[in-house]
């Protein structure tokens, strides 16, 4: 009973499917999961913007809309009307045709990265071997998009924050990949579904999820921290800052297309929460082995829901980072960190079992989170300024 | 060949045609980047996975934007008054010709890609454990090869950004 | 360390989202217009004309001096003078505004009005959910519209109000004892020439001062 409610999705699939000839149905398949995947991410996306909404009210000593419907649950749908009712305007001298296809190209990229995530057991879309780096191949698309969103808008102001954006996320694709390297390195494979499972081992009744080891924990960390910048989430969220550059590259964008460029950064933090939670927090295994009675897809979204609260926390309390404080901490601080964290996760794997490991680990990564936070953090000492001129 | 080989193949020749044949030459570094992700597609139909994601994540992900700010950051964006043709275009076709010869010699050389030949169930399919391990002990000198140009390259970069704040102090 | 500050702060911010829930303190909103918190007593919206008594006719204490329309920086008061007389609050007769209008979409709450008048017969009211449909004359408030009892100025500022009815009251006082005093004066004058002695003429000023002091001792708050 307690594996059908774990599998009730992937039976349900097989039921409907059997309906149907048999040359359908492997189509039919993919059909019904990709179908799935666009109705469940866009509901979370929903449910996470009302989250952030009420969250952040509450954080700043304020109720958050409270209006529409009881206690404001329907806030969505109205948020959903109003973006679908509203005048699409392109700009005069805009390039019409990539500042269409911007948005459209960011919200197919960005569902992309959902065929490889394992919601469940037996729940992927596509069990690829090479999961990890086809989820990475697609988050490194989603740059081009933003270029060409602010590129065609032919406004200053949206190219700059362009490419402020596509800066930031091209400095902290580095970090990011860096410390989902040292998982695939101790995991021994690229696919997220061998990660899940080599997570799923209980000792004592406690899960090996990576993030309770010492360079698992410093990959976590530096993980989300790139993931945030990624997604150009506050305190990362310099392009799109609203008192600098009124929404950065999509300035231009109204209505409908504004409203996918919103469910493109919602989605892609959902799914960069669901990496996170399958890298480090074991995707879909309980934390507990006596709670293994629990569905795993509600292990799963709960895990990303917890992530999404902490991205709502982060943007409560952090305030923005300037761009060059956002550069000199992805290259001078989160990178070298990394770094040294494939070190550790190597020393790890060779020193065998035993509490010699952590101490030596954990010891190596807290002197040099001091170290590099005191050195690579360190303030420049302004001198006479220096001016050039553009030619 | 199957209906799919077909169809990306167009659409990869097709964005290499637009790229070329384009005025603005922002439009002509996204054509580009349809035909790189044409090239990433034919590298998956062949099962080459590692392959095919390397392509997307590494050259539409940075190559792509490295064309495109080039462009903006020098004057390329503005539209060229002249022609987008060039002024000697027999030295051109030359050119090419010679290039599509080399590279048809390279690949009716190698006898596995010729179509029914041999058919792809003999092919070996490549896990990506494959790969790594060929990298770290087959093809070791030219991985430290390449890492030493990249190093060279970035250690240039750095060189040459610093020297111009210098020329302005 | 390097991150301590963002640990405090997300402890500052999580207290702040659970004591949300439980206190006062963390939740300040007011839900308007569910809820309303009561307005301080120096709050001031638009003007209005105060009268005593229950007859707003009768008891209008507004003279029509015309002081307020004159000092008015947007001049939104506009004043027709009466042609007849009616007694005021001391008994003396005095002119009425026959028209009061205040246009309270260009007042803009200066209150110059109130400092200015001598007779304390305009002062600020606190209501402000003014908004009507009516854009043709909606906002134009005449002289009915304007006169509200003292009650209400008690009601809305008491302080203010306690301090108007003293002074008032006082002036009312001073003016009756003046008034006792010139008949005290006639009745003497009247009897003098009665009288041989010219003693109770001089000591009837001496006799008004004494009087006047307790009753100007007593009225002081």
């Amino acid at each position: 009973m307690i594996d059908k409610l774990d599998q009730v999705f992937v039976l349900l699939t097989q039921w409907v499917v059997g309906f149907l000839p048999a040359f359908l149905q492997p189509v039919a398949v993919v059909v019904i999961a990709v179908a799935a995947i666009l109705v469940t991410f866009p509901g979370l996306f929903a449910i996470c913007v009302l989250l952030e909404r009420k969250g952040l009210g509450r954080m700043q000593n304020r109720i958050g809309p409270n209006r529409v419907g009881p206690f404001g649950l329907l806030q969505p749908v109205a948020d959903g009307l109003k973006s679908l009712t509203k005048e699409d305007l392109v700009p005069l001298s805009a390039d019409a045709a990539v500042h269409f296809l911007a948005p459209v190209f960011l919200v197919v990229v960005v569902f992309m990265g959902y065929a490889v995530l394992p919601v469940g057991r037996n729940m992927t879309l596509v069990n690829m071997d090479a999961g990890l780096l086809f989820y990475f191949a697609m988050g490194a698309s989603t740059e081009l998009s933003v270029f060409m969103a602010g590129w065609s808008s032919r406004n200053k102001y949206s190219l700059l924050g362009a490419m402020r954006a596509v800066a930031q996320m091209i400095s902290y694709e580095v970090p990011l990949l860096m410390s989902s390297v040292a998982v695939v390195m101790i995991t021994g494979s690229l696919s997220l579904n061998a990660i899940v499972d080599a997570q799923n081992v209980y000792t004592w009744g406690l899960p090996h999820w990576y993030i309770f080891t010492p360079w698992g924990f410093a990959g976590f960390v530096m993980f989300a921290t790139a993931a945030t910048a990624e997604t150009n989430r506050s305190p990362f969220d310099l392009p799109e800052g609203e008192s600098e550059l009124v929404a950065g590259y999509f300035t231009e964008y109204s209505g409908f297309k504004f409203a996918e460029f919103f469910l493109g950064e919602y989605v892609g933090m959902l799914s960069i929460s669901g990496l996170g939670a399958t890298l480090f927090l074991g995707g879909w295994s309980a934390p507990l082995q006596v709670l293994g009675f629990v569905p795993s897809w509600i292990w799963f979204f709960g895990k990303v829901m917890l992530s999404m609260c902490v991205f709502i926390w982060l943007r409560g309390t952090l305030p923005r980072l300037r761009q060059d404080q956002l550069m000199n901490f992805a290259w001078k601080f989160v990178l070298p960190f990394t770094m040294l964290n494939l070190f550790v996760a190597a020393a790890w794997r060779f020193m065998g079992d035993g509490w010699l490991r952590w101490v030596v680990c954990s010891a190596v990564l807290v002197i040099a989170y001091v170290v590099m936070g005191r050195v690579g953090m360190r303030r420049k000492h302004f001198g006479p300024r220096s001016y050039r001129y553009a030619e | 060949m199957n209906f799919a080989f077909y169809l990306i193949s167009g659409l990869a020749v097709a964005g290499a045609l637009a790229a070329v044949l384009l005025k603005n030459t922002v439009h002509c570094a996204l054509a580009l980047t349809v035909a790189f992700a044409g090239i990433a597609m034919l590298f998956l139909q062949l099962g080459a996975q590692f392959a095919g994601f390397a392509q997307i994540l590494v050259y539409i992900g940075a190559v792509a934007i490295l064309v495109v700010f080039a462009i903006l950051l020098t004057r390329g964006s503005e539209t060229p008054r002249d022609g987008v043709y060039s002024k000697f275009p027999l030295t051109g076709l030359a050119i090419a010709a010679a290039v599509f010869a080399v590279l048809g010699w390279a690949v009716l050389n190698s006898a596995s890609a010729l179509p029914g030949a041999e058919t792809t169930s003999a092919a070996p399919t490549v896990t990506v454990m494959d790969i790594g391990n060929a990298l770290m002990s087959r093809y070791v000198l030219p991985l430290e090869i390449v890492a030493l140009l990249l190093t060279a390259a970035l250690i240039g970069a750095v060189i040459v950004a610093m020297h111009e704040k210098e020329e302005a102090n | 360390m390097l991150g301590e500050g963002i640990l405090k702060g997300l402890a500052e911010t999580a207290r702040n989202f659970a004591g949300s829930f439980v206190s006062a303190e963390r939740l300040t909103t007011v839900e308007y217009p569910e809820q309303r918190i009561a307005p301080i007593e120096a709050t001031r919206d638009f003007p209005f004309l105060v009268y005593d008594g229950t007859d707003p006719e009768a008891g209008l204490r507004c003279v029509a001096c015309q002081i307020c329309e004159k000092e008015c920086p947007p001049k939104c008061i506009y004043i027709v003078k009466s042609t007849d007389k009616k007694p005021d609050y001391v008994g003396k007769l005095q002119i009425y505004p026959a028209r009061f209008d205040i246009d309270i979409s260009v007042c803009m709450s200066c209150q110059i009005c109130v400092e200015v008048c001598p007779f304390e017969a305009i002062k600020m009211d606190t209501a402000f959910e003014l908004a009507t449909t009516d854009r043709f004359g909606g906002l134009l408030y005449d002289k009915k519209e304007l006169s509200k009892s003292n009650e209400h100025y008690h009601a809305i500022h008491p302080t203010e109000a306690a301090e108007v009815d003293a002074r008032l009251a006082e002036e009312k006082a001073k003016g009756e004892a003046k008034a006792k005093a010139a008949a005290a004066a006639a009745l003497a004058k009247a009897a003098a020439p009665a009288a041989a002695t010219p003693v109770p003429k001089p000591a009837a000023p001496a006799a008004t001062v004494p009087a006047v002091k307790p009753a100007e001792g007593e009225s002081k708050p």
